[in-house]
C-alpha cells in the first residue's frame, strides 16, 4: 500500500520536472522564433516544398547549417559538399556533448540518450553547463524539446506567413539568443578571473578568426573554444604549480 | 530528390557529433587530457558564441546589436533573472534601431 502511495507521487513528479524545463527553456524558445521564421522564409525563396523545409528544421535541427545549406543549395553546390561543410560546421557540439556527458544523468534511462543528445544545441549546452543543480532527464527533455517546437513551428509559420511581426521588431529579436548567452556567461564570469579571462579569449580568437577568413566558419569556432579552453587548462597548472 | 539526400545526409552528421561522445563516455571514462580541456569548455564555448556574432546580428546596425548587448551584461551583472535580460537585452536593441533611422 505504501509503495503504491509512493508509485503515485513519483508519477506526479514527472511531468511537474517536465514543465520546469519547458519554463526554463522559454528565453531559449523565444529566442528561436525568429530566426526560424527567417529560415521558413528564405526556405520557400529557395525553392523547398513546405515538406522538405519542414523536415529540415525537424530532423537536422542546427540552425547555422540550415542556413549555410540554403546558401549552398542556392549556388548549386552537390549534397556531398554541402555535407561535409554541416560535419565541419557542427562538429563543435562533439566538444559541448563530451562535456554534458559528464553532468547530464546518462546512466537513467539509457535508451533516452538519443533524444538527449539531438536536443543538444548551442543555446541548450550554454543552459545546462551553467547550471549547478543536478538536473533530471524529465527536466531536461521538458527544456530541449520545448525549444524543439520553437525551431519547427516558427519555421513552418515562416514558410506560410513569411514575417508575422512587424520588420523592426523582428530585428530586434535577433539579439534575444546573444542576450542569452550573456546572461548564462556573467555569473559565471563574475564568480572567477580565469573563467573571465577564457571566455574573453573565446571572444576574441573567434572574432579575429572570422576577420582573418582563412578557414571555414565551422573551423573558426572550433579553433577557438579549443584554444580558450587549452589556455583555460594551462592557467590552472600554473596556479597548481605555484 | 537531391533536397531529401542533403537532409538525410545532414541529419546523420548533425546528430553523430551530439550522440557519439554521450554513446562513448556512458560506457568508458574520459581520457584526462580531454578532461581537462573539457573543465574550461563552457566559458570557452560562451566566448566564442558571443563574438563577434554578437555585434554582427543585426546586419548593418551594429551599434544597435551593442546597444542590446551591453544592456544584457548590464542586467546579468546585476543578478537580472534570464528572462528579464533578454527582454531589456531586445527592447534596447529595438530603441537602438529605431534612432538609428530603421
Amino acid at each position: 500500500m505504501e509503495e503504491n502511495i509512493e508509485h503515485s507521487i513519483k508519477q506526479k513528479e514527472v511531468p511537474s520536472k517536465f514543465r520546469e524545463g519547458m519554463v526554463a527553456s522559454l528565453p531559449i524558445f523565444i529566442g528561436y522564433i525568429p530566426a526560424a521564421v527567417t529560415f521558413g522564409l528564405l526556405a520557400k525563396s529557395t525553392g523547398l516544398t513546405l515538406l522538405e523545409t519542414f523536415l529540415f528544421s525537424a530532423l537536422v535541427f542546427a540552425g547555422a547549417s540550415q542556413f549555410m545549406a540554403l546558401q549552398l543549395i542556392q549556388g548549386g553546390a552537390g549534397p556531398a559538399q554541402i555535407v561535409v561543410a554541416t560535419l565541419i560546421m557542427n562538429f563543435r557540439h562533439f566538444l559541448m556533448s563530451s562535456h554534458l556527458s559528464t553532468i547530464f544523468p546518462i546512466k537513467e534511462k539509457p535508451w533516452l540518450l538519443p533524444f538527449l543528445s539531438f536536443g543538444v544545441t548551442d543555446e541548450s549546452f550554454a543552459y545546462f553547463s551553467t547550471s549547478h543543480t543536478p538536473m533530471g532527464v524529465d527536466f531536461i527533455l521538458g527544456l530541449e524539446y520545448s525549444a524543439y517546437a520553437g525551431w519547427v513551428g516558427g519555421t513552418v509559420v515562416g514558410y506560410l506567413f513569411g514575417n508575422i511581426l512587424p520588420p523592426i521588431f523582428q530585428a530586434s529579436m535577433g539579439i534575444a539568443l546573444y542576450a542569452l548567452f550573456v546572461a548564462l556567461l556573467i555569473p559565471e564570469a563574475k564568480k572567477s578571473f580565469s573563467i573571465t579571462i577564457v571566455a574573453i579569449i573565446g571572444g576574441l580568437t573567434h572574432s579575429f578568426l572570422t576577420w582573418l577568413k582563412f578557414f571555414s566558419p565551422g573551423w573558426n569556432i572550433i579553433l577557438a573554444i579549443l584554444i580558450a579552453a587549452s589556455a583555460g587548462a594551462w592557467i590552472v597548472d600554473e596556479e597548481e604549480n605555484q | 530528390m537531391n533536397n531529401i539526400k542533403i537532409i538525410i545526409g545532414m541529419m546523420l552528421v548533425t546528430f553523430l557529433p551530439r550522440y557519439l561522445p554521450f554513446l562513448a563516455f556512458s560506457r568508458l571514462n574520459i581520457p584526462r587530457p580531454l578532461k581537462k580541456l573539457l573543465q574550461y569548455i563552457t566559458p570557452a564555448a560562451l566566448g566564442a558564441l558571443i563574438l563577434p556574432g554578437a555585434i554582427t546580428a543585426i546586419p548593418d546596425y551594429p551599434l544597435a546589436a551593442t546597444a542590446g548587448i551591453v544592456t544584457a551584461i548590464a542586467c546579468s551583472w546585476f543578478r537580472g533573472e534570464i528572462s528579464l535580460t533578454v527582454f531589456l537585452s531586445v527592447i534596447a536593441t529595438l530603441v537602438g534601431l529605431y534612432f538609428s533611422g530603421y
